[in-house]
């Protein structure tokens, strides 16, 4: 055979497709997105046991053919044949769930209908056991005139079986029961040949219904999603330390190891204070992304993130979101990049690019050092009454105006230009199941490369460019190279911009490397202040603190963190939102409403503080 | 009766959708998912604040999330027993 044959898994969602690809492909996928679309094209090497290798692909889940969601139309035209650029599937495997077996029927028998070369999953049969459910595949198998395996993709169970039939599948046609029918009659047919396939029933989901009852109850589940919370926040911020900790220790003995051992060079420093030091600020998050990707993952993967979507709906429908964009603004708490990228789930695309664009406002782990930094200088540790502390009360006042800022515009987008009335919540609830640590490990492989392979490639090149900003032109004697430098000069000009909300050279300088990451701005205005860096954090903020007291005035501090609340200063954010939407168009959108929104309230806060005799 | 109506737990089966009340794709996922005439039903649970939205529908062997707003569409009669 002269070229490798294309098998595709399709089936509705929920029907354990993804757990059956990594059964079968292993740990080694090649995701990408499908040309034109942010939808994830999966596919994996499988060998059948005949010895012939077989490209794999995992389809998005879909309910019909007939598309509601720019998942189902790639799924639709990629087993039709009709999308551009991708090779139709030789061989179909319709994975059915076997404890939803009336359902899953329904788009079997469309998908039957094409008369493709086609093998049916019955999967997660041991699922279906433990709700009482005994099914006859075969009885199956002679109604639908195609090879029915049982199989428990995270037992391996039928896989051997299933390979078989994949290598057996050949050119059928699609009788007449199939292909001149409609949905109610094939829903009927569907009711029919469930019922015969069922041997025996017993109607005992107990273990399912009596979940929800606890979850979804009025007022504990509420409680028991804002306790899951808790802990989701408590890891991200804590457990991840050490390792945050460990990997910056790391950065800098390479940094500190290449500078010894090198030449003094241009080339060196570019290398270390630029390279090193730059895609060395971001990797620092990599354990932050890892763990909350970790609870992320389990959660969907336990059914759970359903249900959290479904408390949540309300009150994102209050904003004209749904509960679907909820999880993706609450990770972006942490950081909005594994935000931006779990907004996938949100089926309407209106409602996933608004979510995308609010995210950034979420005040994501980078802006707390610098949160930190001018808060410990400028606000009195006082206690306002009842045990809270002035300082934060500030930080939760920062925390706030992102959310506000988020709804306000959510709701007006939702109105103008992404309206639209397509954003209702219709979600099914899977079944409750135990999160497999080998799926777990496979999904969080997948998302920490995308963060890594980022960090090489965007962040590198910026990072390069603005420490060439930083060194160039070289200072003349007596001069100092941050003025003299291109980026010195910009944030002359910058200075004349930003005056109007009170900021100073200093602070305008600031905000040019701060594009790279919002953090770098206590670095840069540490550096601009010539403060003794000591390797002690503690002590270098305590002195920064005391040099910015000196410099600054009050009003132009609250205008600074006012101008961190919105300021999209994260290079990454906007690569993933480029990469998240299939262009430059929505990321620019993004900088500039932002940006406009930063200035505003900055300017807002720095007069009316002055105002205020601050 | 509409179904945004029907008490928690009430067996019931959908008479009648008006499906020009609803977004096209609404409609058909609402259809994909066998929430469509004839199909036997009942409420599982309700949302937590005021409006008691979304509704949480089973549905054969599933359960799925609606908007108040789609179950408003939907007309159904109350069935005496809820077994098959």
């Amino acid at each position: 055979m002269s070229r490798q044959r294309k098998v595709a898994l399709v089936g509705n969602p929920n029907a354990g497709k993804s757990a059956l690809f990594n059964a079968l492909t292993g740990a080694r996928q090649k995701i990408a997105n499908y040309p034109g679309v942010t939808v994830e094209r999966k596919s994996g090497r499988f060998v059948l046991p005949t010895g012939e290798p077989v490209e794999m692909t995992d389809l998005p889940g879909a309910y019909g053919l007939d598309p509601t969601s720019p998942d189902e139309e790639v799924t639709s035209k990629v087993i039709r044949g009709a999308f551009e650029g991708e090779a139709v599937p030789d061989v179909l495997v319709i994975v059915l769930d076997a404890s939803n077996l009336e359902q899953h029927l329904v788009f079997a028998q469309e998908v039957l209908a094409l008369g493709k070369p086609s093998v049916i999953a019955l999967n997660m049969v041991d699922l279906a056991e433990r709700d009482g459910l005994v099914l006859d595949a075969a009885v199956l198998a002679e109604e639908l005139g195609v090879p029915v395996i049982s199989t428990v993709a995270v037992r391996r169970r039928g896989l051997a079986e299933l390979g078989e039939a994949i290598a057996n599948a050949g050119q059928r046609h699609a009788g007449p029961g199939l292909t001149d029918i409609g949905p109610t009659e094939r829903r009927v047919a569907a009711h029919a040949m469930a019922g015969a396939a069922i041997l025996s029933e017993s109607r005992q989901y107990r273990l399912h219904a009596s979940l929800d009852r606890l979850l979804l109850n009025p007022w504990l589940g509420p409680l028991i999603l804002l306790g899951i919370l808790f802990v989701v926040f408590q890891a991200v911020f804590a457990w991840a330390t050490p390792f945050a900790d460990a990997l910056e220790a790391s950065v800098g003995w390479l940094h500190d190891t290449v500078k010894a051992t090198l030449p003094e060079s241009l080339l060196r420093d570019l290398l270390t204070d630029g390279v090193i030091s730059g895609v060395g600020s971001v990797i620092v998050f990599l354990p932050q992304i890892v763990i909350l990707f970790a609870f992320i993952l389990a959660m969907e993967a336990s059914g759970y993130m359903a249900r959290a979507a479904f408390l949540m709906d309300r009150m994102m429908a209050g904003v004209g979101l749904s509960g679907r964009s909820f999880i993706p603004l609450l990770s972006s708490f942490a950081c909005a990049i594994p935000g931006i990228m779990a907004t996938r789930s949100i089926t309407d695309p209106k409602d996933r690019l608004t979510t995308i664009l609010i995210a950034p406002m979420m005040t994501c782990s980078a802006r707390l050092p610098v949160y930190a930094v001018i808060i410990a200088a400028f606000i009195p540790n006082t206690n306002v009454g009842a045990g809270v502390g002035l300082q934060g009360l500030v930080l939760l006042v920062l925390y706030l105006a992102g959310v506000l800022g988020a709804m306000a515009v959510a709701l007006l987008m939702r109105s103008s230009m992404t309206k639209g009335a397509a954003s209702g919540f219709i979600m099914e609830m899977p079944k409750y199941q135990m999160p497999r640590l080998k799926d777990m490990a496979i999904g969080l492989w997948q998302r920490a490369w995308i963060f890594l392979r980022r960090a090489g490639t965007i962040i590198f090149m910026v990072t390069v460019v603005l420490w060439l900003m930083l060194n160039f032109p070289k200072a003349g004697p007596g001069e100092s190279q941050v003025d003299a430098s291109i980026a010195g000069k910009i944030a002359s000009g910058l200075a004349v911009v930003v005056e109007p909300i009170g900021f100073n050279r200093d602070m305008a300088l600031a905000l040019i490397p701060a594009m790279a990451a919002r953090e770098v701005a206590v670095s840069s205005l540490a550096t601009t202040y010539a403060v003794d860096a000591g390797d002690n954090e503690d002590e270098q903020a305590a002195e920064l603190g005391d040099q910015l007291k000196a410099r600054w005035t009050l009003p132009m501090a609250l205008a600074f963190l006012a101008w961190f609340v919105f300021a999209p200063q994260c290079m990454s954010t906007i690569a993933v939102t480029r990469r998240e939407t299939n262009g430059w168009k929505w990321p620019t959108f993004m900088l500039v409403y932002l940006f406009v929104l930063a200035y505003i309230s900055a300017g807002v806060t720095y007069w009316i503080a002055v105002a205020a005799g601050l | 009766m509409t179904l945004d109506l029907l008490p928690i737990g009430q067996g019931a089966r959908i008479v009648a959708v008006d499906w020009s009340a609803l977004v096209q794709e609404e409609a058909r996922r609402l259809r994909a998912l066998g929430l469509e005439e004839g199909a036997r039903i009942s409420i599982a649970h309700r949302g937590i604040l005021g409006g008691r939205d979304p509704i949480a529908i089973t549905v054969g062997r599933m359960t799925v999330a609606v908007r108040r707003a789609h179950a408003a569409a939907m007309e159904v009669e109350v069935l005496e027993s809820t077994g098959k």
